[in-house]
């Protein structure tokens, strides 16, 4: 019986350790060493730190890299700021089947393809476009108005595209909030930042890291609805691999992107004195 | 509606207004992707041309519809292949996992929990690359050793396959694992004791018990597959998977045909998510 148990044991092992190491350690290690080596000639390498020399002191390389951590906090705060009031609507105010159906409508468009989503976004922004039109018919615009191509157009975009994952936990947090807290008077700001806030920050945490996570490692927003000016550091990363087939550079980008998304996470979760297992486990 | 807080009509209205505009924002894009696949024009936009099924059914220049067009269907036909083998492959490990986690102590158990769900927190496009790099050192070492060249290791559907399966692993991992800490283990024990042996226990007590959750999580992980555009735009070889070919096609212009895939993925993937919401209601 001992015996059979320790198999069982080993059977259920193997297919994690072989995923993980197969899959996700090895390769990041690998990934790791080719970052660090130089090509000296053909089939010739050296191992050096260049790639990150070069990563950290080219102004565009920098400049992207930058620019798309402060956008992708931008896009988690903003997405945040949209979905509080929208989840504590449904959470406390909504009631019975009103409550269930708007929190289905919250999921449906998240069944959908990213890039049908992003697709809309073009059809409905672009010159040619149904708010161009809209606003030609109005009156308010005496010709055809370009809205794609910005960075306010890739906020839209990317805030479009990960809400669904900050409102079901705020959603889930809000509904177990106690009511009774309410009876003990005060304003409804105070209420708001004493009572509501803290109960929901498990949901506010869990929320902002899968928001933020989506935003830095998405590629077909920016691409697609950014500007020229909006490169993103996926951008940088797809550029490097396929286009111009620099794999050290591109491995370098890579690893820093994780290292910031790392770095991030850790920084939110500590802040909060929570670990990476309550929060999405 | 919290009695004791006191809100005028003013407030409320404001705030049911917000709320409808939320909805609006949700529901435009999918709109109007869905509306001009039925538009009469070469372009997916205004001006409207008048209502035609020609983008779904048509059989001639210049509106070939998507049950005749080729390419699409062949990349619906090579991402539904992957889609299934991702959630095949997904739902066996993530059992698995599930087992390995709920039943044994073992040391290292903390960091192998963290470890299996690090795949949610790495960028996809940094998985895709992490397994092209791998892949291909893999591929390399082999032609120097044994001057044999291992096309599967070369960007095309096994790494496809792979590098979605490295992470819709986790969350099978998860939705399964949710399910089985709910189930009482004195059922399995009494089947023991009327002298069933332990993988016929799990097999007729626990895994029926299972059941919805590994449902769901086939339809998940199929769904996830499908969608995903990150890690196979990294992993993708000549066949292209749906996303992708209507991302080329997208760069080069877009025709209402992309408005008609589109609304087709959009009935299909809401189907499959009704039958998840029914199996998950039941008891």
């Amino acid at each position: 019986m001992r015996n059979q148990s320790r198999i069982a044991f080993f059977l259920l092992l193997t297919p994690l350790l072989l995923w993980l190491g197969l899959l996700i350690i090895i390769p990041h290690i690998d990934m790791l060493l080719i970052s660090l080596r130089e090509r000296i000639s053909f089939g010739v390498y050296e191992p050096s730190l260049t790639q990150y020399e070069k990563a950290l002191t080219e102004p565009l390389y920098l400049r992207t890299f930058w620019r798309t951590a402060v956008m992708s906090v931008l896009a988690t705060g903003m997405t945040l700021l949209i979905a509080f009031p929208v989840a504590y609507y449904i959470a406390k105010m909504a009631k019975g089947r009103l409550q269930q159906v708007l929190f289905m409508l919250c999921l449906i468009p998240f069944y959908v393809s990213e890039l049908v989503r992003t697709f809309g976004w073009m059809i409905l922004l672009r010159e040619t476009g149904l708010v161009s039109n809209l606003l030609q018919w109005t009156g308010l615009a005496d010709q055809p108005v370009e809205l794609l191509y910005t960075d306010a157009t890739m906020m839209v975009g990317l805030v479009y595209t990960s809400m669904l994952f900050m409102v079901v936990p705020l959603v889930t947090t809000l509904e177990s909030l106690v009511e009774a807290g309410y009876d003990l008077g005060g304003s409804g700001l105070s209420v708001l930042r004493e009572i509501i806030i803290p109960h929901a920050m498990p949901g506010i945490v869990s929320g902002c890291i899968v928001v933020f996570m989506l935003s830095l490692g998405n590629y077909l927003t920016p691409t697609m609805l950014g500007g020229k000016d909006s490169l993103w550091f996926t951008e940088m990363i797809y550029n490097q691999f396929i286009v111009r087939s620099n794999w050290e550079l591109g491995a370098a980008f890579g690893f820093m992107l994780l290292v910031l998304s790392s770095a991030i996470v850790w920084g939110m979760l500590r802040l909060t004195g929570r670990t990476l297992r309550e929060t999405i486990g | 509606m919290i009695p004791t807080i006191p809100q005028s009509r003013l407030f409320r209205m404001v705030y049911g207004g917000y709320v409808a505009l939320f909805f609006l924002y949700l529901a435009l894009p999918l709109t109007v992707v869905a509306v001009f696949a039925f538009n009469d024009s070469q372009f997916p936009s205004l001006p409207w041309e008048g209502f035609t099924w020609n983008w779904f059914f048509g059989e001639e220049r210049p509106q070939i519809g998507v049950f005749h067009e080729r390419g699409i269907l062949r990349a619906v036909g090579t991402s539904a292949f992957v889609a299934l083998c991702v959630a095949g492959l997904s739902v066996c490990v993530g059992t698995t996992n599930a087992f390995l986690f709920n039943r044994y102590e073992f040391r290292g158990k903390g960091l192998l929990y963290v470890l299996m769900l690090l795949p949610l927190v790495i960028p996809g496009i940094v998985l895709g690359i992490s397994i092209l790099v791998f892949s291909s050192t893999l591929a390399n070492g082999i032609w120097d050793m044994a001057q044999i060249d291992v096309q599967a290791l070369r960007p095309g559907l096994l790494l496809v396959i792979l590098g979605q399966f490295s992470f819709i692993t986790t969350i099978a991992t998860l939705v399964i694992s949710a399910r089985l800490q709910k189930f009482d283990r004195t059922l399995e024990e009494a089947a023991l004791n009327l002298g069933a042996d332990r993988l016929t226990a799990v097999r007729t007590i626990t895994l029926p018990f299972l059941a919805p959750a590994i449902i769901g999580a086939v339809v998940v992980a199929f769904l996830m597959s499908f969608e995903n555009f990150n890690t196979t735009l990294m992993l993708v070889g000549s066949d292209a998977p749906l996303t992708i070919a209507m991302f080329d096609r997208l760069k080069e212009g877009s025709t209402p045909l992309l408005n008609a895939v589109s609304l087709l993925l959009m009935l299909g993937s809401s189907l499959l998510a009704l039958v998840v919401i029914l199996f998950q209601r039941r008891p």
